[in-house]
């Protein structure tokens, strides 16, 4: 949850939130809606090249892909079982579609571009100037305010989380498969719910308080340099051309 | 105005489901006051300053903030302007990524613009004694950093009433003595809650007793 990506003096670092946000959405979707293998695998680069640009640490990125792939690998062992059509290979009763393999590989190769391309475009901006970046581009209010509070209050209660469970281990509370610890656990996530809840009604008291009126100001305000502008046109042209290869019928 | 209290609150009564807290309290906050209040654990001392802001409600009584009256939350939107109130967890408060940002965060609402702001985050900071500190990540301050970081945050807004709920709780000699310091230099009229008796005597002119829901004055 910590912004471990949003600090930096990069030139990825400190290209106009705008810009990112801009570029990020569009990436997505063609990444998304693309089908063909070229396509995807040009796709990954991209955010390769800008994660380098923003010299992050590899290791964290790998962490966190590694999040993403645990999902994608329960798919690997359902959809490639579960698809019918041009049987790889036949063990019994499984039957591994050559349809579902090629579905998974694009499933994969998707989620990791657009994992990257996030961390490369939105991780390296902090959360406040996102929320501003996205009030410029005429976003719902509503949709920002949600972003806003989610990660807010999702940062609370991972702390209120960490602080209950500490409490049950320093009066050697350890898990086991019994009642005890499972009563325990109800425990925690019921009073965890009841303090959270507790909790971000005070910081939002505390918030109208200072005169918050359901508008976020940002400290340091965009302005769009000539880096900016030509790191934008080199993006767009980046996607532009993947969409082209996609949907353009060129080849 | 000159002869209206800041703040006055006429028969106020407030329960909590199956507890009565308040009943028919009555006080007034004169220009220039320097006023303390104390009282058991429970006896509604922060209720009673949730109450002065509007936070919650009352569910009798009148509550009279620069010679007007204040029903509905839009009333209590000027108050918040100009009241300051310091929340007893300043990890309610803290809320923004960098110190600079969450002492900003008041004064931008207040419309103020970008350098004005930088201005406002920079004297702040350096009247609580956290100079060079608006980069610093709120969430890794220590916990008298954080009280004062909160401190800097209501004093930004440059409010004329200040509403401190258990300032130096918690705090080391050297912090308190900080924010007592801080009080000091400030001209600001004030309502401090707190068990603190030092704090009492040194910041405060009167002090009131809140007991079985109404406020009872101590000294003379």
């Amino acid at each position: 949850m910590d912004e471990v990506f949003a600090e930096g003096l990069s030139p990825i670092h400190r290209l106009d939130p705008r810009v990112k946000v801009v570029i990020a959405a569009a990436f997505s979707v063609v990444v998304a809606l693309a089908e063909d293998f070229a396509v995807l695998l040009l796709a990954i680069p991209f955010p390769l090249v800008l994660i380098a640009l923003a010299r992050l640490n590899p290791k964290a990125v790998l962490k966190r892909l590694l999040v993403v792939n645990t999902f994608v690998l329960f798919l690997w062992f359902l959809i490639p079982l579960g698809f019918r059509g041009g049987e790889l290979l036949s063990l019994g009763v499984l039957n591994l579609s050559k349809e579902g393999v090629i579905w998974c590989l694009r499933i994969t190769l998707k989620s990791n571009a657009i994992v990257l391309g996030s961390i490369a475009l939105l991780s390296t901006t902090p959360i406040f100037s996102l929320v501003h970046a996205m009030r410029h581009l005429r976003m719902p209010d509503k949709l920002v305010h949600l972003l806003f509070f989610c990660f807010r209050y999702v940062h609370v209660i991972e702390r209120e989380y960490g602080r209950l469970l500490k409490a049950m281990k320093v009066r050697a509370f350890e898990p086991r498969s019994d009642l005890h610890t499972y009563r325990s656990y109800a425990y925690l996530v019921g009073t965890l719910l009841l303090k959270s809840s507790d909790r971000s009604r005070r910081v939002y008291q505390a918030m109208i308080c200072r005169g918050f009126e359901g508008k976020y100001w940002v400290l340091d305000h965009f302005s769009l340099r000539r880096g900016d502008v030509v790191a934008f046109s080199l993006m767009a042209a980046w996607v532009l051309w993947l969409g082209v290869l996609q949907w353009g019928g060129i080849r | 105005m000159g002869r209206d209290p800041l703040i006055r609150l006429r028969g106020i009564e407030f329960s909590y489901p199956g507890r009565e807290v308040l009943k028919g309290l009555d006080f007034a906050l004169w220009r220039g006051d320097r006023v303390g209040i104390t009282g058991p654990n429970g006896s509604g001392k922060t209720t009673l300053l949730h109450i002065m802001m509007g936070l919650l409600k009352p569910q009798a009584g009148e509550v009279e903030v620069f010679g007007q009256q204040r029903r509905q939350e839009s009333d209590f939107k000027e108050v918040r302007r100009k009241v300051g109130l310091l929340f007893q967890d300043p990890d309610d408060q803290l809320f923004c990524p960098t110190v600079a940002e969450d002492v900003a965060f008041g004064p931008l609402n207040l419309g103020k613009k970008h350098p004005e702001a930088w201005k406002i985050v920079r004297e702040t900071l350096r009247a609580v004694g956290l100079e060079g500190f608006e980069g610093r990540l709120t969430h890794t301050l220590s916990g008298g950093e954080k009280r004062l970081a909160s401190l800097a945050s209501v004093l930004a807004m440059g409010p004329e009433v200040l509403l401190l709920d258990e300032p130096t709780a918690g705090l080391d000699e050297e912090t308190t003595e900080r924010v007592l310091r801080v009080l000091a230099e400030s001209d600001l009229t004030y309502l401090i809650v707190t068990h603190d008796k030092e704090v009492l005597s040194r910041a405060t002119d009167v002090v009131y007793r809140l007991n079985a829901g109404r406020l009872h004055r101590l000294n003379p």
